[in-house]
């Protein structure tokens, strides 16, 4: 069975649609794979899979082996730089260059086995359920240490195929819980508890809950706005008495590395969270190329996920 | 008594109404993968049915169109206008969206304007309407809807919930069948508009509306989009739902284009439109554009309170373009433009 060899499986969830479930998703794997896991992505929204788009392999197609699907690889394990010299390694130029290292990372998605990417997949329940047992009982992960699943809102088909199949295949020290993904307006909080309830009723661990697009920092005048209000992330996980992961702000840089791949800069004197961006130097006009992996660190957004995955990774191992 | 959750939904509206023809085949284990549907005339010949212990069942069920949707039909014969508002992405606004729309048409108090809010597993409708904690009130003729003001009225699953923060964890079926009962029991009467608010995606819920709502005729369906790539690559799958399904598409609405910062109204771009954003994404499809909406974060909180953005904030940026799209949207549905806000 392919999820014999997968040391933690943690889902992500929301009620509310568009919170950042798969952004968080996304940079949950590149934090865990930054901190050496080896790290497998599930994209179980069928009719809107963005995964895909996330990591930047839209046009990569799902190779067919005996028995179920290969997916697809982002990057591969790499070993940091110091280490690889002290090991004598040596390797091609492109990888030599490499300040650190990181696990591998694999996703799979409904994206990946369109024909078109704008086909759409209009499916009732039982087409859906049928593909979330395929896609948990046949793809090949290999050996893994995280598998992250990305779900589609709400608390229907998809969700209760998940967390059944889950129950079946899985052993309960491969389950971890669920990450809890919401924004601060209460109107998403009032979706998010009905999500909540919903872990409660079908027994799913929560790990804890991020509040995604707290804040939006000018890039004109580093002026921070609360475009979606703050906080309700915070005082719903204390109502609710789980643990909260922290506030993630939106952070045009990360979008425009998800949509252009380009690595984020800063402008000079840009303060986020507390602490100030590095304006590096790479400027406009200097080539750009490294993984998507490598150009994540530049962005502010990777010391909140760091934190936020060391809290989860402790909370998940012990 | 208010309709409850727990089956059976009630029935006894009007008998004259309701025969024992109409039930649905009731199985006895869950449809397999491939399931041509217990109502379609495939049912219990398909491939997929060899082996299913529904198969009985579903062959010895009568055929045919669904005969609950003549009665929708005449339940529906007194509202002018329906409306859709679909995105394949979650959180693009469609709720916002649709509030705004229906007190916009409100606005007007010549207009009587509904909402039925198909998101059966996270209803936003009510909250953002300040109705949340209503319950449905039934009368001889059906289930009445929750009125906000004189002139509109709002339907949502989050009215039957016992609890607020319930979870309704429900599959495909059981939310079909709750759409047909707000389509079917619920006494909409004389209308001008009915908006219909749906989830994100393209499964259950928007065949259903789709299904039977297609006899009754609906004007079409509004689109709504961010900006960014991720959220209109989502958006096309919707357009090629429309088109197979043969929904009429008014438009295409970009909502949270730009935000402009408070402090020194410098327009930032928060969801990027690398690809070019609604506004391209309308002319490659060959659909109207109806406009771009920009973010404003007072809409958020006049949402959360249950308040109209309209009243509350008329000399927003945000207000005027929402106006123009309005405007807009009622041009595409052929309804005179004076009649669509009240203004001269």
């Amino acid at each position: 069975m392919s999820l014999n060899d997968i040391k933690h499986i943690a889902l992500v969830l929301s009620g509310k649609g568009g919170v950042g479930k798969s952004s968080v998703t996304t940079q949950l794997a590149l934090t865990l794979s930054l901190q050496g896991y080896s790290v497998g992505v599930l994209d179980v929204d069928l009719t809107g899979p963005s995964i895909p788009r996330f990591f930047g392999i839209e046009n990569a197609k799902v190779r067919q082996a005996p028995g179920g699907w290969i997916p697809v690889p982002v990057h591969d394990a790499q070993k940091p730089r110091d280490e690889q010299s002290a090991n004598g390694h040596t390797t091609g130029d492109g990888e030599a260059s490499q300040p650190i290292g990181h696990g591998s990372l694999h996703c799979m998605s409904l994206g990946f086995l369109l024909a078109n990417r704008g086909d759409a997949v209009v499916w009732r329940g039982p087409k859906k359920t049928a593909m979330v047992r395929q896609f948990l009982s046949d793809v090949h992960w290999g050996s893994l240490d995280y598998l992250l699943i990305d779900t589609p809102p709400g608390t229907s088909d998809e969700h209760i195929s998940l967390v059944e199949t889950l129950l079946k295949e899985a052993t309960p020290e491969q389950q971890a819980g669920a990450v809890i993904v919401t924004t601060p307006q209460a109107i998403s909080i009032s979706d998010v508890k009905k999500e909540i309830n919903f872990c409660r009723k079908t027994g799913v661990k929560i790990l804890g809950v991020v509040e995604n697009m707290a804040g939006f920092v000018c890039p004109n005048c580093s002026e921070c706005t609360n475009v979606f209000s703050k906080g309700g992330g915070e005082v719903m996980a204390k109502e609710f008495e789980v643990p909260f992961l922290g506030s993630v702000p939106i952070d045009p840089m990360f979008i425009r590395l998800i949509e252009e791949g380009k690595r984020p800069v800063y402008p000079e004197g840009t303060v986020i969270d507390g602490q100030t961006m590095e304006t590096n130097g790479h400027a406009d006009g200097v080539e750009d190329v490294g993984l998507l992996v490598e150009k994540y660190t530049s962005c502010s957004l990777y010391p909140i996920f760091d934190g936020m995955v060391k809290q989860l990774v402790g909370a998940i191992e012990t | 008594m208010a309709p409850s959750l727990e089956e059976p939904l009630l029935q006894s509206v009007d008998s004259a109404l309701t025969s024992a023809t109409q039930k649905a085949p009731s199985l006895v284990a869950p449809e397999p993968e491939h399931c041509p549907g217990p109502e379609s005339q495939q049912a219990g010949k398909g491939d997929a049915c060899a082996g299913c212990p529904n198969q009985a069942i579903c062959a010895s069920a009568p055929k045919g169109p669904d005969p609950d949707i003549p009665i929708i039909t005449r339940r529906l014969a007194g509202i002018k206008h329906k409306l859709l508002v679909l995105s394949g992405k979650g959180g693009v606004g469609k709720s916002t969206f649709t509030t705004m729309l229906a007190h916009a048409f409100a606005s007007n108090p010549a207009n009587v304007v509904g909402i039925m809010d198909t998101d059966i597993c996270g209803p936003s409708i009510p909250k953002m309407m300040g109705v949340d904690d209503e319950t449905i009130h039934v009368s001889s003729t059906g289930w009445e809807p929750v009125w906000v003001s004189e002139n509109l009225g709002v339907m949502s699953v989050q009215f039957m919930l016992p609890n607020r923060d319930d979870a309704v964890i429900w599959r495909g079926p059981k939310k079909n069948g709750l759409i047909k009962q707000f389509l079917k029991d619920v006494e909409w009467g004389e209308m001008d508009y009915l908006v219909v608010d749906t989830p994100p995606g393209t499964s259950d819920e928007h065949l259903s509306v789709n299904s039977y709502l297609k006899e009754s005729g609906v004007d079409g369906a509004v689109l709504i989009t961010t900006p960014q790539e991720v959220s209109l690559l989502d958006v096309r799958k919707e357009i090629d739902f429309c088109r197979k399904a043969g929904i009429r598409i008014l438009g295409l609405v970009e909502n949270m284009s730009g935000f402009v910062c408070p402090k020194c109204t410098h327009t930032s771009e928060i969801f990027r439109a690398t690809t070019g954003g609604g506004r391209r994404l309308a002319k490659e499809m060959g659909i109207s554009f109806l406009g771009a909406v920009p973010l404003d974060s007072r809409i958020g909180m006049a949402c959360d309170y249950g308040e109209s953005f309209f009243d509350n904030f008329p000399d927003s940026p945000t207000c005027a373009a929402l106006k123009e799209v309005v405007r807009n949207v009622g041009k595409e549905m052929g309804v005179k433009p004076e009649d669509v806000l009240g203004e001269a």
